[in-house]
């Protein structure tokens, strides 16, 4: 697609142009103002943006002291490490005292490729999970990233985002629609069986249900874009009127969006699912598709285990 | 408040968390009766603050890195007002909000401290708000020696030195004994003096039991401009109260009656000699 660029440079983008109006806006970096697209950043506003060096706990901690103060710190890092070498800190300095800190997790899921289990980033959502009063949240494409970064403007509290590294094909025609922080969006109606997927795993999902349409099935896509606070009401709904669910996401199969949701509906209405993600192994080495494809993350596979659990 | 009434003043404090952690039958006696003297010298002749209004943006912070010693800080805050001094028998108690741990629901507490190694990264985040802000506020971070052990701290001592951080001041209570025996059994930390001034921090290195000391440390900081302090205060753990005086035990030792009623009397007697002296009412 002609118009593809990574999300994360929507979001210097976005914030670039947000922090004209709003100099309480601050942008931090462990040196990673390239990986994160944010030199933009730094060179139009100097003075909003802290670099932290090699420090992910550093960053943390310095971002919650000066939201303390009232700025509104944006901290850019892997998320490999920031959402690891740094979770004491996101959970005492950011969620438990309450700080104002937008945590963006770059280059997560497997989008670091062949550089290996240490680059991966698919146990962050299950960490981040277990924290309480943290949001969690993962754009599905560009046009998603900049009414999330809007939001998270707007928003008062920690937030965890993760992003992947690459361009990213678009899910929406437009950034036209509402964005609100714990509200799924119902990409496709359908009434046969309903996909679940968040971050960049939508457009997969999309892919699928335009496969399952073909196949004479009718598919519900939700785009879970908040993974924390759960939308619940959805998810129930979905149980009701589709009676199946398949989840997709670029995490582990453990604790991750297929578990948040398992976790809904084996309380409120339990229908058979299936949780498709990264098994628990290190990764396999590869460009983001070829892990996908090999890890059955594809719209082909979803095809063949929809049909498989409606019978067909 | 004069030289005297500081000394008295911080003998009361001992007295007070003594009774605390007496009643609540829990606390870290040790390092907080070893700290008290720093955090009354902060608390008060130091510290711009107004407990009518605690997050009055102009006031400077003070953050309790080695929070675990948080009794002290507890004492002084309700005898400056920021809470009822009734509360104070609520200490570690079921559903309190004075926990073993400073803790931001009680007005006067910044942020939620008590994981070592945390809180000179805080620190360095609000003295660098202060500067982008051109507010005079100046950042107080008490850490432990043990904490020193702490990667973190080496990191915000780079990040506090790198942004010229001059309205910082690091305070290490150096009183020699961590849980498990003394810090250089357990983790040696010398020199740790030069260690600081090799991350690029002004190093002053005072009695920290001296509260004449400790003032005209936190007055004369900054002493370079540029640069943020750190105060070395050497502390005896269990200061105050004689049997309790660098007894590694005493770290989270409670008093029962008998040496209660011995280290109140002790206590007693040193503000009765400045009281004498006419310079207390």
């Amino acid at each position: 697609m002609a118009n593809k660029i990574p999300n994360r440079q929507v979001i210097c983008e976005t914030l670039v142009t947000l922090a004209q109006e709003d100099k309480d806006i601050m942008v931090l970096a462990s040196d990673s103002r390239g990986s994160a697209a944010m030199a933009p950043f730094a060179n139009a506003y100097p003075e909003q943006f802290v670099e932290v060096g090699i420090a992910e706990q550093n960053i943390v901690g310095i971002s919650a002291g000066l939201a303390h103060s009232g700025k509104k710190p944006f901290v850019t890092s892997p998320a490999c490490f920031l959402s690891m070498r740094s979770i004491e800190q996101i959970k005492v300095d950011v969620a438990y005292s309450g700080t104002n800190v937008k945590l963006v997790g770059i280059s997560g899921g497997v989008s670091y490729g062949a550089l290996g289990m240490s680059h991966h980033s698919v146990q962050d959502i299950a960490v981040a999970r277990a924290i309480p009063g943290l949001a969690i949240i993962l754009p599905a494409d560009r046009h998603e990233t900049k009414r999330m970064t809007e939001a998270l403007v707007q928003h008062e509290g920690g937030v965890y985002v993760r992003i992947g590294r690459n361009p990213v094909e678009d899910s929406y025609e437009s950034d036209d629609y509402e964005f609100v922080i714990g509200k799924a969006v119902t990409m496709r109606e359908g009434t046969d069986i309903t996909i679940i997927a968040t971050g960049e795993t939508v457009r997969t999902a999309l892919d699928a249900q335009a496969e399952l349409a073909e196949a004479g099935v009718s598919a519900r896509v939700l785009n879970m874009h908040t993974i924390k606070p759960l939308d619940e009401e959805a998810i129930v709904r979905a149980a009701q009127e589709t009676g199946g669910i398949i989840t997709v996401e670029e995490h582990s199969i453990h604790g991750g969006l297929g578990a948040a949701v398992a976790e809904v509906v084996v309380q409120q209405h339990p229908v058979p699912m299936r949780i498709l993600g990264i098994p628990d192994e290190p990764a396999i080495a590869g460009k983001t598709s070829e892990v996908f494809e090999h890890y059955g993350i594809s719209s082909s596979n979803i095809k063949k285990i929809a049909l498989g659990m409606l019978g067909r | 408040m004069s030289s005297t009434e500081l000394k008295s003043k911080a003998a009361q404090i001992r007295m007070d968390l003594l009774r605390m952690i007496h009643g609540a039958k829990t606390g870290h006696t040790g390092g907080s009766l070893s700290n008290t003297d720093i955090l009354t010298a902060l608390y008060y002749k130091i510290m711009t603050i107004d407990p009518a209004r605690p997050k009055w943006q102009e006031r400077d912070r003070f953050i309790a890195s080695k929070g675990h010693s948080v009794e002290s800080l507890w004492c002084i805050l309700a005898d400056l007002g920021f809470f009822p001094r009734e509360e104070l028998a609520t200490f570690s108690q079921f559903g309190t909000r004075l926990i073993g741990h400073p803790n931001n629901k009680v007005p006067g507490i910044e942020m939620n401290t008590g994981a070592l190694g945390h809180g000179l990264a805080i620190s360095v985040g609000m003295a660098l708000a202060a500067k982008k802000d051109a507010r005079a506020s100046r950042v107080f971070c008490l850490m432990g020696d043990g904490e020193q052990a702490e990667g973190s701290v080496w990191e915000a001592a780079m990040a506090g030195a790198h942004y010229k951080l001059d309205n910082l001041v690091g305070i290490i209570d150096r009183n020699r004994l961590q849980i498990s025996g003394t810090t250089e059994e357990v983790m040696g930390l010398e020199p740790l003096e030069e260690k600081w001034a090799a991350f690029g921090w002004h190093v002053v290195s005072i009695d920290g039991n001296d509260i004449d000391a400790l003032v005209e440390a936190f007055e004369a900081a900054p002493a370079l401009a540029g640069k943020p302090t750190l105060v070395m205060a050497n502390t005896v753990k269990g200061k105050g109260v004689s049997f309790a005086e660098n007894v590694p035990h005493w770290h989270h030792h409670v008093p029962n009656d008998e040496e209660l009623a011995k280290a109140l009397a002790e206590l007693e007697a040193v503000i009765g000699s400045y009281t004498q002296e006419g310079q207390v009412q």
